[in-house]
């Protein structure tokens, strides 16, 4: 039995079933990132002090001009079905699926590094201060005043410095992933070398510092539990990832299976490569709003 | 809509964020004065520019598949 309206419109509604199908998914698709987003606007506007200059600009506007590149060969990987051509399709669509994997592996190299790196907050304000010298020499306090203050975008605002600041930022010799004040601990650890973050203008790191954890009043690698920016950083951009390895595998399918589908039923392969082309296009969609958002504002 | 009209959409949205990017990066140069700032400028608004040219080539290739 042959479906109906596989590859000609319907006559009601002007579509095949498989577009009208992905324009229904994509509007609750919608709704799901517009609830996340709305959620990000809510934590931002109602927190105290939100945190900037976390994530490298220069790396998301490379997978800003990733995704950009791939919506265009997307694009042009239908057009050649279009326009009979199977063997542009393929090399478009190759360049496409590069691109998705180019954008997954600089996505997971960002995600290590947040994973290895490390805010550790002191019991008070004068064990910080001991540490801060020892990190940052005798203006030690000066150098964490402003590291502190560059993150919270605090020289804007009247409120120059908060006298709790108690935190310090930086590497764990080692670079461990996800360790806890609680982990150290029942690995029957004491101390851990602590290596600063650069000064603030400077690129170059401090000595490490040998830090007692008895010092230590919580300490936290850049994961959701850190803070309620990572929380909301890492859910919508591990769900848009998780959207773009989706699409990446839908897209590798069409491309193996297509000599099959172009000697089957050409025009049904140019309408499954235009649904996929625009489920990709949100996605990256998404990410045009997500760039400036998390990177730059 | 059609794939066809999406990008169109998707390719203004992208010329807008490029330029707006190159803009945020060149005013963020005349306070920072560092050269990553403004190559980061620079190169935004050219691939703004890029993109239109591109969406014109686009448009012309395509003219004869519909938006819907």
């Amino acid at each position: 039995m042959e479906i109906p309206h596989a590859v000609k419109p319907r006559p009601d509604t002007g579509l095949y079933n498989a577009k009208l199908g992905i324009w229904l998914f994509l509007a609750s698709e919608v709704m799901l990132f517009g609830g996340l987003f709305s959620a990000y606007i809510l934590l931002r506007v109602s927190s105290d002090l939100w945190p900037h200059g976390m994530v490298s600009i220069p790396v998301g506007t490379f997978n800003t001009f990733v995704l950009i590149a791939s919506s265009v060969t997307v694009v042009m990987s239908w057009a050649s079905l279009k326009l009979g051509k199977l063997a542009d399709f393929k090399k478009y669509m190759a360049l496409t699926i590069l691109c998705a994997l180019g954008f997954l592996s600089v996505k997971s190299f960002e995600y290590y590094a947040k994973f290895t790196h490390y805010d550790v907050w002191f019991k008070d304000q004068a064990t910080a201060q001991k540490y801060f010298t020892a990190a940052y020499g005798e203006k030690g306090e000066e150098a964490a005043r402003k590291l502190f203050v560059e993150r919270f975008h605090l020289q804007n605002t009247k409120a120059t410095y908060d006298a709790n600041q108690v935190q310090i930022a930086g590497h764990i010799e080692g670079n461990p992933l996800f360790a806890t004040l609680k982990k150290l601990t029942s690995a029957k650890k004491d101390t851990i070398q602590f290596t600063p973050d650069a000064p603030s203008g400077t690129h170059e790191h401090p000595k490490a510092i040998e830090v007692k954890l008895s010092d230590v009043h919580r300490l936290s690698a850049y994961v959701p539990a850190h803070s309620t920016y990572f929380a909301i950083y890492f859910t919508i951009t591990a769900l848009h990832g998780l959207h773009v390895l989706g699409g990446a595998i839908v897209l590798t399918y069409f491309l193996l299976t297509s000599d099959k589908w172009w000697k089957k039923n050409p025009e049904q392969l140019a309408n499954r490569v235009e649904v996929g082309g625009l489920f990709w296009h949100f996605v990256d969609l998404v990410w045009i709003f997500l760039f400036p958002i998390i990177y730059l504002l | 809509m059609s794939l066809k009209a999406f990008h169109v959409l998707f390719i203004t949205a992208s010329v807008a964020l490029s330029f707006w990017f190159g803009w945020y990066e060149l005013d963020r140069y005349a306070t920072t004065k560092a050269a990553a700032d403004m190559w980061l400028g620079i190169g935004s608004c050219v691939t703004g520019g890029t993109l239109i040219a591109y969406g014109i080539y686009f448009l012309k290739k395509l003219k004869n598949i519909s938006y819907l």
